[in-house]
């Protein structure tokens, strides 16, 4: 066994990687040649490129975020990041012509076994571009557009032109403006008007190389009385080195639209996730981010949502767990800007071993916004003495018609749930894991039923060795 | 020491318990057997719910002096979980409340905890089934997060269930007849009826009313930490009519 091979055992199961066979790999660092290069690889059109050198030089002026985890954030190598790899020459439609270490990989993810059982639509991702993308013909038919990013932008280059970075500039933050200079995958999908995508569409990322950098963009339009569930996961090998996932998602739900977003990220430990993801609603239209992050060495995400349309709502339903040597900084923003706008939030985080678990929250009401209604609920679980919890909520209320409900809780597990459940013949480990379940059902149930099992398992693996 | 006998269930000897450096139990002594019904009684603070909660291995409670055996075998050693799974049980007097965990999933991962053999899908749910409908207990229990907003009277059904189920050779029930009112009362005690004749049952009680429906061997009068007197069904009559101070040692 090599050293990448023993780094990769440990209790974290994704952690295993394939040998590198890129057919393209870009030296590591960023410049703005680099930035320039990618847009030229993959033939885009002049105010793509324009924009990617201007995000680039936004990043390089903009001064690191003064909050969060700052000292790990000061710790990112920016040159010590390969910005571009690409793994496999074209985006295959049959598993077959995929390049089998790949399609191994995804075979043992299980995406294959998914999309036949339960998906409308799937994209692999693997480094920075897909390898494999399908949607069913029956979408298909009715108009759905569902394409990687970089086909997106080929093939329909006016309806990209006319939705990206409208939702996020690439002015917004630091790693937007990085992610809007190197971008590469990601999803483009539009729904036309009233079509319901019955079955979930799901994207899957994957990082396998050393010192990786992902930058996926996703944009998704649902026109005017649609719906859509798209899914997301994501798992990297663990080194011992880091890697550094920066996406940037931009959701738009039309008049009457609905689209439910959700993730399960479950990243080796050695990658920093920084993450924008925000949603414009219009009247009466509804987003829900359903956001579970279990991985990742750091995370900063909180989604976002709009309601720019009356009577539109938000939901946003996430759940973080920190483990050792981890810090998930999450949480939710829902700005009301139109009258009769509603939003729930609720946000579940669970700190054990060390690990710390923040949440940090936006909700706004605007003066014009009347009739607003929204309820925030954060409970936080720890596990042991050496672990953090902290909550960092804020409120701009400009309107006094607003009905807001604001509850948090920090809990401990009680010794009597755990005696009692030990008195039922659960070992002190069975018990953390049925608790800790417990704690993360109100998310688990809004999965999909395969991702709720297979988040349960994970959980459960997560307490083994968690006591004593 | 002599052997145990073979239908020995519990055997207290001398038995000395603390709580943060209180003594609770002072030298307390109890054998039970296969088919005996044994009823505790005694005014609160007696230490009747620590004789309980010790006995099941509650990590609070400090053995200061004194053994326990279930079966002959020494129970010191034994994990709360290992005890639960060598055939104790223990019906709580305030049974922890587990949110997010649906009842249905919890008795079926208890029972494969406990039973040797993981329980088959029909054949549980057949067996769960018929529990239930003993108890006089809906199906939508199953789908309801364990004891999560249940009266008193459904988190003590919710108790006798789990014995049902787990069979045990040991039962302790610790005040399963409070704050039931005469139906569940009835209930209960069929289900506590249904599982004495295989265990050896040590019901902790106040109430002399539980005995119209269970018919214990012994009963137990129990004052700070110690057994003071022990007879038949008889001295929980006289338990009730005549309170405990004529039973308190003198000064």
């Amino acid at each position: 066994m090599n050293d990448d091979a023993l780094e990769a055992v440990g209790d974290y199961r994704y952690g295993f990687h394939d040998p590198e066979n890129a057919t393209i790999r870009f030296d590591k660092g960023l410049s703005e040649q680099v930035v320039r290069d990618i847009s030229a690889l993959k033939d885009e059109p002049q105010w793509m490129t324009d924009l990617r050198v201007k995000a680039y030089r936004h990043f390089e002026a903009r001064a690191m975020p003064d909050w969060g985890n700052c000292n790990l954030l000061d710790s990112i190598n920016f040159e010590n990041i390969t910005y571009f790899l690409r793994s496999s020459d074209k985006t295959e439609k049959d598993w077959d012509n995929v390049p089998d270490d790949i399609k191994n990989t995804f075979n043992r993810l299980g995406i294959p076994e998914a999309e036949q059982k339960w998906l409308g639509g799937v994209t692999a991702q693997y480094e920075s571009e897909a390898v494999y993308h399908s949607i069913r013909e029956d979408l298909e038919e009715q108009g759905v557009i569902f394409l990687d990013m970089d086909t997106g932008l080929k093939t329909h280059p006016e309806l990209v032109k006319k939705f990206f970075g409208t939702v996020i500039p690439h002015s917004d933050n630091k790693f937007s403006a990085l992610n809007t200079a190197v971008w590469s995958g990601g999803s483009f999908i539009y729904v036309p008007k009233n079509v319901q995508v019955e079955m979930p569409v799901q994207a899957y990322f994957r990082i396998n190389a050393k010192n990786m950098g992902q930058f996926e963009r996703t944009l998704i339009i649902v026109d005017e009385g649609s719906t859509l569930h798209y899914v997301e996961g994501c798992t990297a090998p663990s080194y011992s080195t880091d890697s550094l996932h920066s996406a940037v998602v931009e959701l738009i739900a039309m008049e009457g639209a609905k689209i439910r977003y959700s993730t399960v990220q479950n990243w080796s430990s050695n990658v920093y996730n920084l993450v924008t993801k925000r949603a414009v609603a219009y009247k009466n239209a509804t987003v829900e981010w359903v956001d579970g992050n279990i991985g990742s060495k750091l995370t900063m995400k909180y989604p976002s949502v709009l309601l720019k349309g009356e009577g539109a709502h938000a939901e946003v339903i996430s759940v973080a767990y920190a483990g050792e040597g981890q810090h998930q900084d999450t949480g939710a923003k829902v700005h009301h800007l139109a009258p009769n706008t509603t939003s729930n939030i609720l946000s579940k985080s669970i700190s054990k071993k060390g690990g710390r678990s923040s949440y940090r929250g936006m909700l706004q009401v605007m003066p014009k916004a009347t009739g607003c209604r929204s309820k925030v609920v954060c409970d936080a679980l720890i596990l042991d003495d050496s672990s953090r919890s902290d909550t960092y909520p804020t409120m701009e209320i400009g309107n006094a018609t607003a009905d807001l409900e604001h509850e948090a809780s920090v809990s401990k597990v009680s010794s009597d749930q755990l005696f009692y459940l030990m008195s039922r013949g659960f070992s002190e480990e069975e018990a953390m894991g049925l608790i800790v379940n417990g704690f993360f059902e109100p998310f688990t149930r809004e999965l999909p039923m395969e991702y709720a099992v297979e988040l349960n398992k994970l959980l459960e693996l997560e307490m083994e060795g968690s006591i004593g | 020491m002599g052997v145990a006998m073979k239908d020995e269930m519990l055997r207290v000897e001398n038995l000395h318990v603390s709580v943060e450096g209180t003594a609770i139990i002072k030298g307390l002594d109890l054998t039970i057997n296969r088919g005996e019904i044994h009823v505790i009684m005694g005014r609160n603070g007696a230490g009747k719910s620590t004789l309980a909660n010790v006995v099941m291995g509650h990590p609070a409670y400090e053995i200061t002096e004194g053994s326990i055996f279930f079966q002959g075998q020494p129970l010191e050693e034994l994990a709360v979980f290992e005890r639960a799974r060598a055939g104790m049980f223990l019906s709580f007097q305030y049974p922890a409340v587990i949110p997010g965990v649906q009842v249905g999933t919890f008795l079926k991962k208890s029972v494969a905890s406990v039973r040797d053999e993981a329980p088959k899908g029909r054949a549980f749910r057949k067996e769960l089934t018929e529990a239930m409908s003993q108890l006089e207990m809906d199906k939508s229990f199953l789908s309801r997060y364990v004891n999560e907003g249940f009266s008193g009277g459904e988190k003590k059904r919710l108790e006798i269930l789990q014995m049902l189920l787990l069979k045990p050779s040991l039962a302790l029930l610790d005040e399963t007849d409070s704050g039931l009112d005469i139906d569940a009362l009835r209930i209960v005690s069929k289900g506590i009826n249904q599982i004495a004749p295989q265990a050896g049952c040590l019901i902790i009680t106040h109430y002399q009313r539980l005995l119209d429906h269970v018919k214990p061997h012994f009963v137990h009068a129990m004052i700070d930490g110690t057994i003071v007197k022990t007879g038949g069904p008889e001295l929980a009559l006289e338990l009730e009519e005549r309170g405990y101070d004529w039973l308190d040692m003198p000064a």
